[in-house]
């Protein structure tokens, strides 16, 4: 993995306005998205924003896909399907991804997100992204 | 109800549900069109949004969270706008990176309206709608947890009365 670009995914605008976390250990991840006010879509319920959910999904994915194996560049992503299972409380977010297959271009990745129970999630995302292994001599 | 009611329904309730929904407000996403069969909204350029900060290109939640909303909202308009349904799935082909600098506009339409489900179609694009940044077709449903919280909208609002 490169730590230099997990950081870097770290740094981006976007994740850190939102406060976006990662717990790693070896090859494995965990994203934490912590609840905050401005992750709400519809207060009534009140419900995280499904695009809020659907980004950190990304987000997630993208990580994972970094601390699976040394890569050049943040992963590009190709496509995304988001399933939403049930409303996300105004609560933190968790989700945990799993690379499907990952070639020398093109990576498979589902993530699944959580609140209380790891059993009940809130939102799964099936998504490509294009990736940029690191070349053998930069190592 | 009528198209005429759909519509006046539509220009008092959408409104609410972009400014009274936090998330929206913290990305800065607008109205641009409240037409019931299209819907247009925006999500103005913005630093802190970036999402590679190397090419300043806004990244990819943006899109996904403008491209939920306006869909929710086509959704809304194509259920008679009486019902807020929730988003079952959404499906996003990225390509290509929206223009740093741009301002990237969704425009949503419902495909078909049956019963308690919604499919809709939507483009994203930085200016040229025949160029999309990306497409998204996306699936909603009234449920018995969007239904309640549409109740409390229209208490809270005061929308008791629409049909």
């Amino acid at each position: 993995m490169s730590e230099t670009l997990l950081q870097t995914l770290l740094n981006t605008p976007y994740v850190s306005k939102f406060g976006v976390s990662f717990d790693y250990r070896g090859d494995e991840l965990t994203g934490l998205l912590p609840y905050e006010e401005n992750l709400v879509g519809n207060p009534l319920i009140p419900a995280l924003h499904g695009g809020a959910v659907g980004a950190f999904l990304e987000i997630t994915a993208s990580a994972s896909l970094i601390v699976s194996q040394p890569l050049d560049r943040l992963p590009k992503v190709i496509d995304v399907a988001i399933d939403y299972l049930r409303p996300a409380r105004a609560a933190d977010v968790y989700a945990r991804a799993q690379v499907a297959r990952s070639g020398r271009r093109v990576a498979n990745v589902r993530v699944e997100a959580w609140q209380g129970r790891r059993g009940a999630p809130v939102a799964t995302l099936h998504g490509h992204f294009m990736i940029t292994p690191a070349s053998e001599r930069t190592r | 109800m009528s198209e005429e009611k759909i519509r006046e329904v539509l220009e008092s309730v959408a409104p609410l549900l972009v400014d009274g929904s936090p998330h929206a407000v913290a990305l800065g996403l607008k109205i641009d069109q409240l037409e019931p069969d299209h819907i247009i909204m925006r999500a103005p350029y913005s630093p802190d949004l970036v999402g590679d900060p190397e090419t300043g290109i806004l990244h990819g939640g943006v899109v996904t969270a403008l491209l939920d909303h306006a869909c929710g909202l086509a959704a809304f308009a194509g259920l008679g706008a009486q019902d807020t349904p929730a988003t079952l799935d959404l499906r996003i082909d990225y390509m290509r990176p929206a223009e740093p600098g741009l301002d990237v506009i969704a425009e949503a339409s419902t495909v078909r309206a049956h019963g308690l489900v919604v499919f809709v179609r939507a483009t994203a694009h930085d200016g040229d709608r025949d160029d999309p940044v990306a497409i998204a077709q996306a699936a909603f449903m009234v449920t018995k947890a969007s239904q309640a919280a549409t109740e409390r909208a229209k208490k809270a609002f005061g929308q008791g009365e629409t049909t």
